[in-house]
């Protein structure tokens, strides 16, 4: 059965509270999970209260500040800082979203944050992707074309490329497959919402001519059909895109071939 | 956020790729989805019909019930109410147990148990409609 609650390794124990530097006024405090692979120990939950007069905007900056004034052993990834590597996903008042993209100000009170829900933790907010990255391995994300290549470009209509917006912008972040239910449950073997958006975008293609091969790679109970339009995905995507509708046109297309 | 031990990693060796690729694809899962999309359209009329007829016969008696039951018209709907609803109900049913119930061995015992508990039902309810439409 799927598992309710937290094993009991996993469970979240109390942390170290780092208090406001003195002569701070202007305070927020933040929430952080942590788990050190090494030390045997439970995850727990250290507290740590930044002066946002001398902090940037950003859950990223917050983040940033801690490791570098607080405590050094606050781990997590980061990269580019404008939302477009998609490294620094995870899981801030209870949303997937890009710490770099967050405003602290758009969270009330005290700014719980997690790593990204129901993967395995390499290390307090560094998730281990690997699955899903070998999941995106597995629908071959790339031209699939049998026709000689030509001389220049393999030229689309406008029409055609248009097909292409809301599906190229996705930066694999994966916000929005661990924000998946259906994902949380049967993550082994369905694609999640991340994925069959990329699916979607080499279907969708004009250039490419393998479309029915990858329809008939995702036609299957579980790898396609565990979504059941709960649309957390859409919800939560830190750059606006609609991984649901994806889902819904790939079935579409599959009855399609049908009739 | 569970956290892996390492003796389940090491549990197994089989690279990633592998183990998202699985068995393949089972080049089915449309049929099932189209189904239960279908019979849920169906079941809005059907579903308003019974129900503006049972409250029309509250309070009727056995052989009132019986007589309105034998019509030809009611009991073809009838009958196409119980194939919509059980239909509906055991692929629905199908969906919740693949979500929640896993280990192989378990899923396909829970869902044979309830595919032959839909089954039974719907046959008794048809068997129901018959005696009636067919006595009179």
């Amino acid at each position: 059965m799927v598992e309710f609650a937290l094993p009991a390794n996993s469970r979240v124990t109390a942390g170290t509270t780092h208090p406001a530097p003195s002569g701070a006024k202007n305070t927020r405090t933040f929430r952080i999970y942590r788990w050190n692979p090494d030390d045997g120990k439970n995850p727990r939950t250290d507290v740590y209260t930044v002066d946002m007069d001398h902090c940037g905007p950003m859950v990223l900056d917050a983040l940033i500040k801690i490791k570098n004034e607080i405590d050094p052993t606050l781990t997590f990834r980061r990269s580019c800082r404008e939302g477009i590597c998609g490294s620094c996903a995870m899981n801030i008042d209870g949303t997937n979203t890009l710490a770099c993209l967050k405003p602290i100000d758009e969270v009330k009170g005290q700014v719980s944050i997690n790593p990204l829900p129901h993967m395995p933790v390499v290390k307090d907010l560094v998730p281990d992707l690997s699955g899903a990255y070998a999941q995106l391995r597995s629908i071959d994300p790339w031209l699939k074309s049998d026709t000689p290549p030509p001389d220049g470009e393999r030229l689309q209509s406008k029409e055609e490329r248009e097909k292409l917006d809301g599906m190229w912008e996705c930066i694999l972040c994966f916000c929005c497959s661990t924000a998946c239910p259906s994902y949380w449950w049967n993550g082994d073997r369905y694609l999640g919402p991340a994925v069959l958006l990329a699916a979607y975008r080499w279907i969708a293609d004009s250039r490419d001519e393998r479309t029915g091969e990858r329809l008939d790679a995702l036609e299957d109970p579980f790898k396609l059909y565990r979504c059941h339009t709960i649309m957390n995905c859409t919800q939560t995507c830190p750059k606006g895109l609609n991984p649901g509708k994806a889902i819904a046109k790939i079935k579409t297309l599959m009855l399609e071939r049908q009739v | 956020m569970s956290n892996p031990t390492h003796s389940q990693q090491a549990a197994i060796m089989r690279s990633m790729l592998g183990r998202a690729r699985g068995l393949g694809s089972a080049k089915s899962g449309t049929g099932h989805w189209w189904g239960q999309r279908l019979t849920a359209v169906a079941l809005v009329p059907l579903g308003i019909w019974f129900v503006v007829g049972a409250i029309a016969h509250a309070g009727a008696t056995r052989a009132g019930i019986e007589h309105w039951i034998s019509g030809p018209m009611t009991a073809t709907l009838m009958l196409a109410l119980i194939a919509c609803l059980f239909q509906h109900m055991q692929l629905g049913l199908q969906v919740v147990i693949e979500d929640y119930v896993h280990g192989e061995s378990c899923r396909v015992a829970t869902l044979l148990a309830m595919k032959a508990a839909t089954a039974l039902l719907a046959i008794l309810a048809a068997l129901s409609v018959l005696k009636m439409a067919l006595a009179g």
